[in-house]
């Protein structure tokens, strides 16, 4: 998946070969399957409630280079559904408190922290280091961000949302749709509430985020039909799950036929949210 | 002509917390227009004041996105399942 394959040794420990040995059975995976989990680097846009079970499972996979963009603090109210986290935890930055856990899931894990607001400016910077971005983000002007980013450098798109008993996840592949296709415009300031003011059931971000670590495993191993030009809706009240179908738009803005996003935009003003702000550092979109 | 509806938990509210109800119109603009009926409110959360679908809300007949098909105008069959689909952006 990367350059750093042919750093790496072909051969696997026997501590590897036993640790990962339920994955190295099956069929789809094998000796050779593991060594491509192992030398893929992925990246996880926000250490929360979806980011949260994508990293973990992840790392107990063995994807060996985990990047994650976070610079936000443990408070009280994320321990409800963030497994990444817990209450010695509070106050600590969610990065800090991530790279513990998983080193403690798994030592030959190397977290990647990008421990900022990923912007118009870092964004391309940091999404060029990966072959695949998952998207945790909270908020519509950094999935906006991330959408146009990962078309941009030509990255696949592992995308999820969630909101009360409600999931969706579906995977971007460039030029085959994207977030753009499917929600052209974001909403208006208000109209869409988001988990903090209305809630969310913090089951269904395990059942999201395990459903886009799946994909992720998938694209890397080259296995099965990804949720490419699909979206999967989770609807935990009913237990339903519907796929609809996803489309490349000729119209988009981005990938469309005639583009006009041929690089990153302010994200904030396309939104019209302000800018969240991180101590001491200059207004983002995050 | 009677249709399911499925609506997400954001425009549940304003069905009297139903997921799914049975609803009528020989197209979809009709069916919205019924709905509202009912259930006032329900209209502003799927069209602007244009009276077109906004943007941001996704509203798929069975499994296809009615962008594609032909808008308020996409004609309704009995049985057929409507559903209204708003964006999430949440995932902290």
């Amino acid at each position: 998946m990367s350059d750093q394959t042919a750093t790496r040794s072909e051969a696997m420990t026997p501590d590897e070969v036993m640790r990962y040995s339920r994955h190295i059975i099956m069929a789809q995976v094998g000796p050779q399957g593991q060594r491509k989990l192992r030398d893929a680097k992925v990246l996880v846009v926000g250490a929360g409630g979806l980011g949260g079970p994508v990293a973990l499972y992840l790392a107990l996979a063995g994807v060996c280079t985990v990047g994650i963009v976070e610079f936000d603090t443990v408070d009280l109210s994320n321990l409800q559904r963030q497994v990444l986290h817990q209450t010695p935890d509070v106050g600590k930055p969610k990065l800090q408190s991530a790279k513990e856990k998983i080193a403690a899931h798994n030592p030959h894990v190397k977290v990647v922290g990008h421990n900022m607001p990923i912007t118009s400016d870092n964004a391309m910077g940091i999404i060029n280091q990966y072959d695949i971005v998952v998207n945790g983000a909270d908020n519509f002007a950094t999935r906006y961000l991330v959408n146009d980013a990962c078309y941009l450098a030509g990255k696949t798109l592992v995308d999820g949302a969630i909101l009360l008993f409600d999931g969706q996840a579906t995977v971007y592949e460039p030029g085959k749709g994207c977030y753009r296709c499917l929600y052209p415009d974001p909403p208006p300031p208000g109209l869409v509430p988001s988990c903090a003011e209305a809630g969310v059931l913090g089951a269904i971000t395990g059942i999201v985020g395990s459903i886009q670590a799946t994909e992720v495993f998938k694209k890397i191993l080259g296995v099965g039909n990804p949720l490419t030009n699909r979206l999967l809706l989770v609807d935990a009240l009913t237990m339903e799950f519907r796929t609809m179908k996803l489309r490349r738009d000729p119209k988009c803005p981005l990938c469309g036929d005639t583009p006009t996003v041929k690089e990153l935009i302010d994200y904030d003003q396309f939104c019209g949210t302000p800018p969240l702000v991180m101590p001491g550092v200059a207004a983002a979109a995050h | 002509m009677p249709v399911t509806v499925n609506v997400t938990s954001v425009i549940q509210k304003v069905v009297d917390g139903q997921r799914e109800f049975a609803a009528e119109g020989a197209t979809l603009g009709a069916l919205i227009e019924n709905i509202e009926r009912v259930y006032p409110g329900f209209a502003g959360q799927i069209m602007d004041e244009q009276g077109e679908i906004r943007r941001f809300v996704n509203v798929y007949l069975n499994d296809e996105d009615v962008r594609y098909l032909g808008g308020k105008a996409t004609p309704l069959r009995d049985g057929d399942t409507v559903s209204f689909l708003p964006a999430l952006a949440g995932g902290a």
